[in-house]
């Protein structure tokens, strides 16, 4: 049966056939879809982990058990969890053990466009990179497979194109995989010095017998073409340079690491002219100059390498950019026309917006995290004044305070969101207490992971596969945690939200402020829209102050305007509103 | 056959993901293979998005090159302005009847481009206008916009008009297939 699928749908879908029995993970552009899609399938555990870290050790155990495991994250994600990932590689699997990283070139919704296939190198671990959703199925198969075969931890590569393009799949049917079951071996998974030293050893062995089975691998396929160039590429940038050079020769590589170095070399010696032809870094080329091809003239077979001396290092490849990179675009028949920018705003109807603008209002230095109410930053709310990345709001506010003193404290607040809150939040917030801080954190809770697509989280109830969990209370956490002053503030109220944050910033001690209101997303449930009353509005542009996507400016009478069809009725401007003009 | 290259662009929550869903899926119920792209997260909360529809005998590239779009489909005019630059010589523009204004002109930084139709006009003489609010009202939703707009591209290409029915009736909800089969005739033009 054959089906359009997405490159994350299609990896669910192989890890499926393949028998995987327990999946672990943390949602984050562009990896959600793996996660939700083996969510649905009722012969796997999936579970929403509270980060990244923990998926991969979750996974692990789980492997330990002899059970097919999984984990998946975006490619910062891997930086959570590159800990357990490096001990793992020594350790290896017992059940096939997977852990997919979808990276970002081109920046979408990320932070970075670093290139994970530094990962596998650093591990010492095979990486295995799929160029459109079919081989994201069969590859996703094979990781299992090879997992178990030479008992490694083995890392699926996707990039965002790879993720979120679809294609047509051909389907198979799921091979049940029954867990072999617990056997103590501490020589092999407790990695204190004495085995570990062992285990590196063991670890170098694999790797060149990996290498051995590169060399013949059907994943790694030679297409003759021209002899006078000869292109090595991986994942999509192969598609791309296929559609720029069709007549060229290539070698296609779907195992990226370790790289089959007579399969190069023989190739490099088949053809005139060798493009590596590969996004962001030069991970390849790297390698491949390494063992002595690098200029005309200068090398054992006399053919030139060429890579990123053309191609950009920088930004998202596509195949403009690749005919660009050779001269071999033309100048399009049509011209763009120059229009306003339509950058991504908060919805209307999201509770952050109150938060942001009582910030705003009161000129507060806020440290900010990852999560849709990044977007905190925009004009005209232009909230924000960080962000390192997830839980990084806690201790940056942390480390103003103690650079510059508890004035700086009173005047600063550190912005994270529930979810992010649960990842990696918690741990800054008892940093503080327990460093006699005074500074403030506002907790964004609004019961849902928002950003990566509305999944559930430890506070919301609701388990991935939809069993009833118990709610954690973020309350309860942070004084646990040993917070004093803890207040719970609805955002919707401008005025107690103002309030609220102007006390806990003054507040001598560490203080906690929970803004608590749903994603007004979840339920879709919208009040009346508003109307503005244009007798009543003195056009003082107040309200346009929120940033709220249903408000404009404008008309004969330069009066402020709610569109209906954006509205969900929320109230904040109207609130705002010095003459009352919003009316329902 | 040569490729046919489909770019869709519009602004988050407008549906052109799906229409872009629909359109790939009906080049492969036509017999293509079919391949399309877009990206997730970020682009959605009221930004520009863009879907990428490729079909033919064999597709590699999930995204089109520059200059090689057979029709461009787009949800928002200032939107069309965009992309003009993937247009193939000789393309198509089909332009839906709306605007959605930025924050930017919201708030009165910037202006909404006015006379943005014509200029695509005077750029792109291929150019077609579908009155997507009005056509989708009398269908029966303002939600079948993006249906109305499906149809509208379909009168463009050379796949039968059952195959797209097909497609439209097993995407949408149950509730719903004769209301968006209406919209679909009314962007087809009869």
């Amino acid at each position: 049966m054959k089906k359009l699928l997405s490159g994350n749908e299609a990896v669910a879908r192989g890890a499926w056939e393949a028998g995987v029995n327990v999946v672990s993970a943390y949602p984050g552009t562009p990896s959600t879809e793996i996660l939700e899609n083996l969510a649905t399938y009722p012969e796997v555990y999936a579970e929403l982990a509270t980060n990244e870290k923990v998926g991969l050790e979750v996974a692990a155990g789980a492997s330990f058990g002899g059970a097919r495991a999984l984990t998946c994250m975006k490619h910062v994600g891997l930086n959570v969890a590159a800990d357990p990932l490096f001990s793992m590689a020594y350790i290896g699997a017992t059940g096939g053990f997977v852990v997919v990283t979808a990276d970002d070139p081109g920046m979408h919704s990320s932070q970075n466009e670093q290139d994970n296939r530094y990962y596998a190198k650093m591990a010492k671990i095979p990486c295995l990179e799929p160029s459109d959703s079919q081989e994201c199925l069969a590859f996703a198969k094979l990781a299992f497979e090879l997992s178990e075969k030479f008992d490694t931890p083995v890392l699926l590569r996707l990039t965002t194109r790879v993720s979120h393009s679809k294609g047509v799949v051909e389907l198979g049917r799921r091979a049940e995989h029954t867990p072999s079951g617990y056997v103590k071996d501490i020589a092999k998974r407790i990695t204190i010095p004495a085995h570990a030293r062992k285990m590196h050893v063991k670890v170098e062995e694999r790797l060149r017998r990996l290498a051995e089975y590169g060399e013949t691998f059907a994943g790694n396929t030679v297409g003759k073409g021209d002899k006078k160039l000869g292109i090595i590429t991986s994942g999509i940038s192969y598609q791309y340079a296929r559609d720029v050079f069709p007549e060229a020769s290539f070698l296609k590589l779907g195992l990226t690491y370790p790289l089959p170095k007579k399969l190069i070399a023989d190739f490099i010696r088949s053809v005139d002219e060798v493009y590596v032809i590969e996004e962001n870094d030069p991970f390849l080329e790297e390698q491949i100059k390494a063992e002595g091809y690098f200029v005309k003239g200068s090398c054992a077979y006399d053919n030139p390498v060429t890579g990123k001396d053309r191609v950009p290092i920088t930004g998202e490849l596509d195949p403009t950019v690749v005919a660009r990179s050779f001269g071999l675009q033309r100048e399009p028949p049509v011209q763009p026309i120059a229009v306003p920018a339509r950058p991504p705003v908060l919805c209307p109807g999201c509770p952050h917006r109150g938060v942001f603008y009582a910030i705003s209002k009161l000129k507060l230095v806020a440290t900010g995290d990852i999560g849709c109410y990044t977007l905190g930053m925009m004009e005209p709310l232009g909230a924000m004044d960080t962000v390192i990345c997830m839980g990084g709001s806690v201790t940056a506010a942390m480390g103003l305070e103690k650079a510059l003193g508890p004035e700086m404290a009173k005047r600063t607040v550190a912005v994270i969101g529930d979810s992010t809150f649960f990842h990696s939040g918690i741990t800054g917030l008892i940093d503080m207490v327990y460093n006699n801080a005074q500074g403030t954190v506002v907790i964004l809770d609004n019961r849902i992971t928002a950003m990566t697509g509305h999944q559930q989280n430890p506070g919301s109830g609701r388990t991935l596969q939809g069993q009833p969990a118990p709610v954690l209370s973020i309350e309860e956490i942070c004084r646990a945690c040993g917070v004093q002053d803890v207040r719970v503030v609805d955002p919707l109220d401008l005025k107690a939200t103002e309030a609220a944050l102007k006390a806990a910033a003054g507040h001598p001690g560490v203080s906690a402020v929970i803004a608590q209101s749903p994603c007004i997303l979840i339920d879709k449930k919208f009040k009346p829209a508003l109307h503005v009353d244009e007798d009543a509005c003195v056009g003082c542009k107040l309200c346009l102050k929120l940033g709220c996507p249903a408000i404009s400016f404008g008309g004969a009478r330069k009066k402020s305007r709610i569109d209906p069809n954006f509205c969900t009725g929320c109230e904040v401007c109207a609130s705002l509103c010095p003459k009352q003009a919003m009316k329902r | 056959m040569k490729t046919v290259n489909i770019l869709i662009c519009g602004v988050g929550g407008q549906g052109v993901l799906l229409a872009g869903d629909i359109i790939a899926e009906t080049a492969i119920a036509a017999g293509h293979d079919a391949k399309k792209s877009e990206v997730h997260g970020m682009a959605q909360r009221g930004g520009s998005v863009v879907s990428h529809v490729r079909y033919g005998d064999k597709v590699n590239s999930p995204l089109i090159r520059e200059g090689e779009a057979d029709v461009i489909l787009s949800f928002e005019e200032m939107e069309t302005a965009r992309y003009l630059d993937f247009l193939a010589p000789g393309g198509a523009v089909i332009v839906n009847r709306q605007q959605v204004l930025p924050m930017t002109v919201a708030t009165g930084q910037a202006q909404y481009p006015a006379d943005i139709v014509d200029r695509i006009k005077a750029q792109v003489p291929n150019t077609k206008l579908c009155d997507g609010p009005a056509l989708s009202e009398q269908a029966g939703s303002a939600k079948t916009i993006n249906v109305v707009l499906v149809g509208a591209l379909a009168r463009q290409l050379d796949i039968p008009k059952d195959t797209w029915i097909a497609t439209i009736s097993s995407r949408v909800p149950p509730k719903t297939v004769e209301i968006n089969r209406k919209a679909f005739e009314l962007g087809y033009g009869g």
